[in-house]
């Protein structure tokens, strides 16, 4: 041979996904002088036309794809035939590994004779066969499973009645296995010693000696002259809010006082049959919701929140009622309380006061508020300086109705009097237009009368 | 039976499937005018509108996150993702949303949304167009993952997946795509999902796998045979998600020296389960230990192309592995 040599050009990937493309026409013919990335040949694909361009200096050997022929990715499609030889073709590489692999046993690797895989051991138990006796075809001389299939299937082994007897047949195999584990069936004895020995332990165990730890609401600590109590979720929220809307909002306080005299009579009037026929209590403050709920009305700017670039005034007026309990006050949420007469008012209170003291209110219950009415009259208080219910605009509370001495045009009279008191957010409102809010409530309590209708 | 590319086989199965029931529709990234940047979905919005056949932006979230929506109210979305690669952004509502939703509404919902992505290299498409992202969603639990080997079988377990009442991933091989014709029955059949298919009866080795790389074990097993007389028994999980335990063990029994293959990155793939499976159910059938030829633990794909070919599987490679197993 001389010092040519040919070199395979082939189709290569075009595009992704493609497997195969049509050669369209050879630009080259055999003998033809070909430089590197010269085009060789068209080809035709269903995504792209593109020539081929050589890969190496060369003269053009044979064609071995045809014009028109659809040609997969990776086949040859024609040879360039090259002056140097350079190294040996890299393609017999692997066939001279395959074969060397190929040879069973390489001399020099220890004997894999006595290494019984769990698929020999298991069928020579099953058929009492001696593995001794078995000739191994395997890697380094292992006997494989397809051994001792043949074996048996050759009439070795024999006595497969011993099959049941594992043990017995093991010990005939162990000797001759050295690099086998110790005995399989040591395992499960030494198993069940050690969780014979475990388990007295676990019945015994510390948990049921040990008296179950009881939660403490007191936290321990302190000494004779105090002590301290945990801080509840419900605390937490409680002195969030507060301290939020203290710090917050610019509080300014105003208070009223309203005579209600003519409600006092509208109320022992009626309030009998209201209970006989309803089943809830008509209390002061379904009256005092409504004369603030029709305020707000004339009123809207109380039913806002600050939100620093505008003020948000709500359409739906949502009266928060503030509800004590032992430790803590929750605000239940009256929704679209202008809806309501006073009847409707009463029953909506009472449900909200007995869901609170159950502790059944759902998240439902007290969201969405927009003005907070507390009734601390039912304190005892007569003055009262709230804390603005975050984020609305105003809170107002409802205070004792006391009997006191009047002057009404010029003569003392005995009237039944109350106060009200608002705090109310100063960068929303101002005084006059509280005060006028507060006119508003007071002249619509004291418009109460014996013909009022609460329905 | 008209022979058929494993793409068309795809198509038809969507095609069918959308005739079938109006209820079926197809959104991702190109499918619509352009018809998939595979072709995928040529011809389907011709012929079922635009309405059933969505353009949409290019977000894989967003694209997810509509199908499960819309199949959460009934629908059966269709959600092609262009290439497994660009599932990630996706995979949040994968595995949260679509995986978990029978489980976290007390069985009031479920979610038939198919998610179709290819994916597999030897494309020369680099590290964005080549990974196998099944190891990233399988042990999900609420997923069910199929990945065919064959058209016959794309065909099949797609309209499967459609009609499932839960999220399928839609695993089809690119490389697949053009390399693999054969006859696929254009009338309505459906392969079941979970049950793995053996291509090959044999006696010597056993070769556990899915997808592209079953194509080298079959060409292989054929060479070795006639070379070597060596008889391989091949299996088809098909379906990745849940596993066939039974297929796996009675394979792995019959010949007891398995070798597992797939293109994903050996560790953590699905061949360490099928190797867990195996080791838990018949060890004391095993004549070999259990061997895996899989991606190499680099990210798939280098995009020089010997680089592609030494990670790529090959049928040399297979048949290398292959031979070894039955050495042994």
């Amino acid at each position: 041979m001389s010092n040519k040599q040919l070199t395979d050009v082939v189709m290569p990937q075009l595009a992704e996904s493609l497997v195969s493309a049509t050669i369209g026409k050879w630009l080259k013919q055999p003998g033809d002088r070909v430089e590197q990335y010269e085009p060789i040949c068209e080809v035709i694909t269903d995504k792209v036309n593109a020539e081929i361009p050589s890969t190496l200096d060369g003269i053009m050997g044979e064609l071995l794809a045809k014009e028109g022929e659809e040609v997969s990715v990776g086949t040859v499609i024609c040879r360039i035939e090259t002056e140097s030889a350079a190294s040996a073709p890299a393609g017999t590489a692997p066939t001279e590994a395959q074969a060397q692999a190929a040879a069973p046993g390489e001399p020099g690797e220890g004997s894999q004779r006595h290494r019984y895989s769990p698929a020999v051991q298991t069928l020579a138990a099953e058929h009492g066969v001696d593995l001794r006796s078995v000739p191994g075809t395997g890697l380094g001389g292992r006997i494989t499973r397809k051994d001792v299939l043949a074996y048996i299937a050759g009439g070795g082994g024999g006595n497969a009645a011993q099959a049941p007897t594992q043990p017995s047949v093991q010990p005939a195999v162990q000797p001759s296995a050295v690099s086998q584990p110790a005995a399989p069936p040591a395992i499960p004895v030494a198993a069940d010693l050690s969780r014979a020995v475990s388990e007295p332990v676990r019945h015994s165990g510390l948990h049921l000696t040990e008296t179950p730890r009881i939660p403490t609401i007191e936290v321990e600590g302190g000494d004779r002259s105090e002590y301290f109590i945990d801080v509840t979720p419900i605390r937490n929220t409680i002195a969030t809010r507060m301290r939020q809307s203290v710090s917050e909002i610019p509080h300014g306080w105003m208070m009223i006082e309203v005579d209600v005299t003519n409600l006092v009579q509208l109320r022992n009037k009626i309030k009998d049959e209201f209970k006989r026929k309803e089943g809830v209590n008509l209390t002061y403050l379904a009256f005092l919701l409504k004369a603030v709920v029709s305020a707000i009305k004339d009123y809207p700017i109380m039913n806002s929140v600050w939100a620093v670039d505008k003020i948000i005034v709500k359409r739906d007026i949502n009266i928060s009622l503030a509800v004590g309990t032992e430790d803590s006050v929750l605000t239940p949420v009256i929704k679209k309380a202008d809806q309501k007469n006073i009847a409707g008012l009463a029953r909506e209170i009472d449900e909200l006061a007995t869901k609170v003291r159950a502790g059944k209110l759902k998240l439902d219950d007290m969201q969405g508020g927009t003005f907070t009415v507390n009734n601390t009259g039912s304190f005892g208080s007569i003055l009262t300086q709230p804390i603005i219910n975050y984020p609305q605009a105003a809170i107002l509370t409802f205070e004792s109705i006391v009997k006191k001495p009047v002057v009404i045009n010029d003569m003392i009279a005995v009237r039944s009097m109350a106060n009200l008191c608002l705090s109310l957010d100063h960068r929303i409102l101002d005084g006059v237009i509280c005060g006028r809010f507060m006119q508003r409530v007071k002249d619509n309590m004291e418009s109460y009368s014996l013909d009022t209708q609460v329905y | 039976m008209p022979v058929m590319e494993y793409i068309d086989a795809i198509r038809l199965a969507m095609k069918e499937e959308m005739e079938r029931d109006e209820n079926v529709f197809v959104l991702g990234e190109d499918v619509g005018v352009k018809g998939g940047v595979f072709t995928t979905t040529k011809g389907l919005q011709e012929q079922f509108g635009e309405l059933r056949v969505l353009d949409t932006p290019l977000a894989e979230s967003a694209i997810a996150g509509v199908a499960i929506g819309a199949a959460m109210y009934g629908m059966k979305p269709i959600a092609e993702m262009q290439y497994s690669d660009f599932m990630l952004p996706a995979t949040n509502q994968i595995i949260s949303e679509a995986a978990k939703i029978r489980y976290r509404s007390n069985n009031d919902w479920n979610c038939p949304v198919v998610v179709r992505a290819p994916i597999g290299g030897g494309i020369f498409g680099g590290l964005y167009h080549s990974q196998c992202p099944e190891s990233i969603f399988f042990g999900t639990p609420g997923l069910k993952i199929v990945a065919p080997y064959s058209a016959y079988d794309a065909k099949g377990l797609l309209k499967a997946a459609v009609r499932d009442p839960d999220p399928v991933l839609f695993f089809e091989n690119k490389k697949c795509y053009k390399l693999i014709k054969e006859d696929v029955p254009e009338d309505d059949y459906i392969v079941p999902i979970g049950k793995a298919n053996v291509l090959r009866e044999g006696t010597d080795i056993t070769v556990i796998g899915y997808s592209l790389p079953l194509h080298f074990a079959m060409q292989a097993a054929a060479e070795l045979e006639a070379e070597a007389g060596i008889s391989a028994h091949i299996l088809d999980l098909r379906t990745l998600q849940p596993l066939d335990r039974e297929a796996i063990v009675e394979a792995a029994r019959k010949t007891g020296k398995v070798l597992i293959v797939h293109e994903d990155n050996k560790t953590g793939g699905v061949g360490a389960e099928v190797t867990a499976i195996i080791a838990e159910e018949c060890l004391f059938e095993l004549d070999a230990p259990i061997q895996r030829l899989c991606g190499p633990d680099v990210p798939a794909m280098p995009i020089s192309p010997p680089m592609e070919k030494f990670f790529m599987l090959s049928k040399d490679k297979v048949k290398e592995a292959m031979l070894q197993l039955a050495l042994f």
